[in-house]
């Protein structure tokens, strides 16, 4: 049991390891491209704590994290890279913008029903990437960035020719109908009740991936689906349901960031909260427990890349170069394995040491 | 009546081979990785820094070829990048794939920014293109010549890529060796040959096609670099070589069948039908086409992608 131990801080280690290579290789970036590096590093870094409103941003920036994060953590769960959350958190939002702008219904229904309608659509877009794969064996990383984009053009089609407010003076819909908005908890922030929702969800998906018998199923065919056919799992139909699940989710995720934080429907492009999804579930190890600490740490960096935007001179998008780097890491299997070893063999022979 | 008037012109046809140029070399490049056993997905990523090189050096030496190489050396750069991760750190193979592509993504815009103070586009520098030429003979042939000539020289450059993959995939030593690190690496390191070597340069060959195609984009398609600019391509690249069983020709008939598809919807797009649905036709051709060949292609992988997919994505 010992080398397990080892194994699971080793993962802790590297994890970390990969987060300090990433902000370190940030730190010289901002350096060499900042003329204040010093100004600008203190707001990336301590930026988001200074105002009850940063510190809120950072909130409200992880509560779709959250969503994304988990529905990517279930359908990896099952070794399925498909990567149509994106679409799935984009169409959902329309479905739910298009539900939010012409139907009215009464104000603890109306909510409900937008995020259940985008939760279906979100699950259709990724349950197309599945199909592909268990009818016609088509890679899931190819047909679902395809699926990304069919889904971005038809979302666009609708807000463009049905819910299109020809007042506003550019894309976007018409205003949300007051029963729809979800309401915001604290008074000097946006943080919404979507965060509720957020945490009900982190909650269940631990349960049904680490608790249930369906989420053994979803992990057993994710490590070894011979074995898992073998013990009479069915594979194609756990696959299919792992994401539908997982799509699911992430339309939900788009529904609450809609209803939460704007008054219409804006995006103009993917908004890329599924591919945040897919570096939050990498970093979480695919287990939705993990998953907030990941999101937190995004959205953390994220609202700091933003301050240090608007007070200095180096661009946002230097969280990308992280989020790069902070993947390759830890997807390399090979890095700092050696440490690992020279752990477990010390720890095994000091241990037949203490036997003999 | 109309839509069918522009279908069948020269000017189609010829814009179906400017489209397909960038699609051709990215698909060009997924053929040379895939048939060393690798399923790269980076190219999106290496198309971005080669195009965002290319601009760079063409406007910093005021030379094309200056532009060209410097956007190769980009190109080679990230593509290095990826064979160490994914060769020698074994790292999944679809994540570092898809960390390249964030890469390429923000690391442009960040370089951009640093370069022009622009985020959007880099007008601001002064770069130039890669010239078109007019083939003497065949621009005399009626509408085969309008079609045909005068186009850009990388997308001759493209068209002859094919050719040089064939042969290289075929005919050559090095090509053997690709082929049979891609079929059964165990079998191939068991007569002498280097695996992670060969897959090395395998990769790195992908690398300068998909350089090129990415040069393209910024120094042919448009004179100059925007953000994102390579909006899929690189994926309806790997589409193709899917398509065409990771054979050269056929995956060249089925880069040319998505580049009819995205010129059809350039060109639909001025007619009133909603714009959306003309964008998304590439995008939906591509899913169509990989139902069409829907057959088990799992049975034919290489036994090491399987294992390295299942070991390292539920680690």
């Amino acid at each position: 049991m010992k080398s397990k131990r080892i194994e699971q801080e080793f993962n802790l280690i590297r994890m970390l390891v990969a987060v300090a290579i990433s902000l370190a290789l940030a730190f010289c970036l901002i350096v060499c491209a900042s003329s204040t590096p010093l100004e600008a590093l203190s707001a990336f870094l301590i930026g988001p704590l200074q105002t009850v409103r940063r510190m809120g941003n950072v909130v409200e920036m992880m509560i779709p994290l959250l969503f994304t994060g988990v529905s990517v953590s279930i359908m990896y769960s099952c070794n399925q890279i498909n990567m149509s959350s994106e679409g799935a958190f984009f169409l959902g939002g329309v479905g739910c913008a298009y539900l939010a702008t012409t139907v009215s219904l009464p104000a603890g229904l109306h909510p409900a029903v937008c995020i259940l309608a985008a939760g279906l659509i979100g699950a259709l877009v990724c349950a197309i990437p599945a199909l592909l794969y268990i009818k016609f064996r088509a890679l899931p990383v190819v047909s679902s960035l395809m699926v990304n984009y069919v889904a971005l053009y038809l979302g666009l089609f609708v807000i463009n020719y049905i819910i299109r407010d020809p007042a506003a003076g550019y894309l976007c819909s018409f205003e949300y109908l007051d029963s729809a908005v979800l309401p915001h908890l604290f008074s000097k922030t946006k943080i919404h009740l979507g965060l509720v929702i957020a945490v009900i969800v982190v909650i269940l998906s631990y349960l049904f991936l680490y608790r249930s018998k369906a989420g053994y199923a979803i992990r057993m065919v994710g490590m070894n689906s011979n074995f898992a056919k073998y013990s009479g799992i069915s594979v194609m139909g756990t696959i299919l349901g792992c994401q539908l699940i997982g799509g699911f989710i992430a339309g939900v995720g788009g529904a609450v960031e809609q209803l939460g934080m704007y008054n219409r429907f804006q995006y103009q492009s993917l908004s890329n909260h599924g591919f945040d999804g897919i570096m939050i579930a990498i970093l979480a190890r695919y287990n939705p427990k993990f998953v907030p600490i990941a999101a937190l740490f995004l959205a953390y960096i994220r609202v700091g890349a933003d301050v240090m935007a608007r007070t200095s001179d180096v661009p946002v998008e230097i969280v990308n170069i992280i989020q790069a780097v902070v993947i390759m890491f830890v997807a390399a299997e090979r890095f700092l394995e050696g440490w690992k070893h020279r752990r477990i063999v010390a720890a095994s022979q000091s241990a037949s040491r203490k036997e003999a | 009546m109309e839509a069918l008037k522009s279908i069948l012109s020269a000017q189609y046809l010829f814009s179906i081979i400017r489209v397909t140029t960038p699609l051709l070399f990215a698909s060009m490049a997924a053929v040379v990785i895939r048939r060393a056993g690798i399923i790269c997905i980076a190219f999106e990523g290496m198309m971005l820094f080669a195009a965002f090189g290319g601009v760079l050096g063409s406007a910093l030496t005021q030379s094309v070829f200056g532009g060209v190489a410097c956007g190769v050396l980009f190109g080679l750069l990230v593509a290095m990048i990826y064979a160490y991760f994914v060769l020698s750190l074994k790292a999944n193979t679809y994540l570092t794939g898809l960390a390249i592509n964030m890469l390429g993504s923000g690391g442009t815009i960040f370089l951009l920014y640093l370069a022009t103070g622009d985020k959007g586009v880099s007008t601001a520098l002064n770069s130039l293109s890669v010239p078109s030429i007019n083939i003497p003979l065949i621009k005399d042939i009626p509408i085969l010549g309008d079609v045909l000539s005068g186009h850009n020289v990388l997308t001759y450059v493209a068209f002859a890529s094919v050719l040089a993959v064939y042969i290289l995939i075929n005919k050559t030593v090095l090509g053997l060796r690709i082929r049979s690190v891609g079929e059964n690496p165990d079998a191939a390191a068991s007569v002498g040959i280097r695996v992670i070597r060969t897959r090395f340069v395998a990769i790195l060959i992908g690398g300068v096609l998909a350089s090129l195609g990415g040069i393209y984009m910024s120094m042919g398609y448009l004179p100059f670099f925007t953000r994102d600019m390579i909006a899929g391509r690189g994926f309806i690249g790997i589409a193709a070589q899917n398509l065409g069983g990771a054979m050269p020709v056929p995956t060249m008939l089925a880069a040319l069948a998505f580049g009819a598809a995205e010129a059809a919807s350039n060109i639909l797009q001025a007619l009133r039908l909603p714009a959306e649905f003309m964008q998304m036709i590439p995008y939906a051709a591509t899913l169509i086409g990989l139902m069409l060949v829907g057959r088990p292609d799992t049975e034919k992988k290489p036994r090491t992608t399987r294992k390295n997919r299942r070991e390292s994505t539920h680690e």
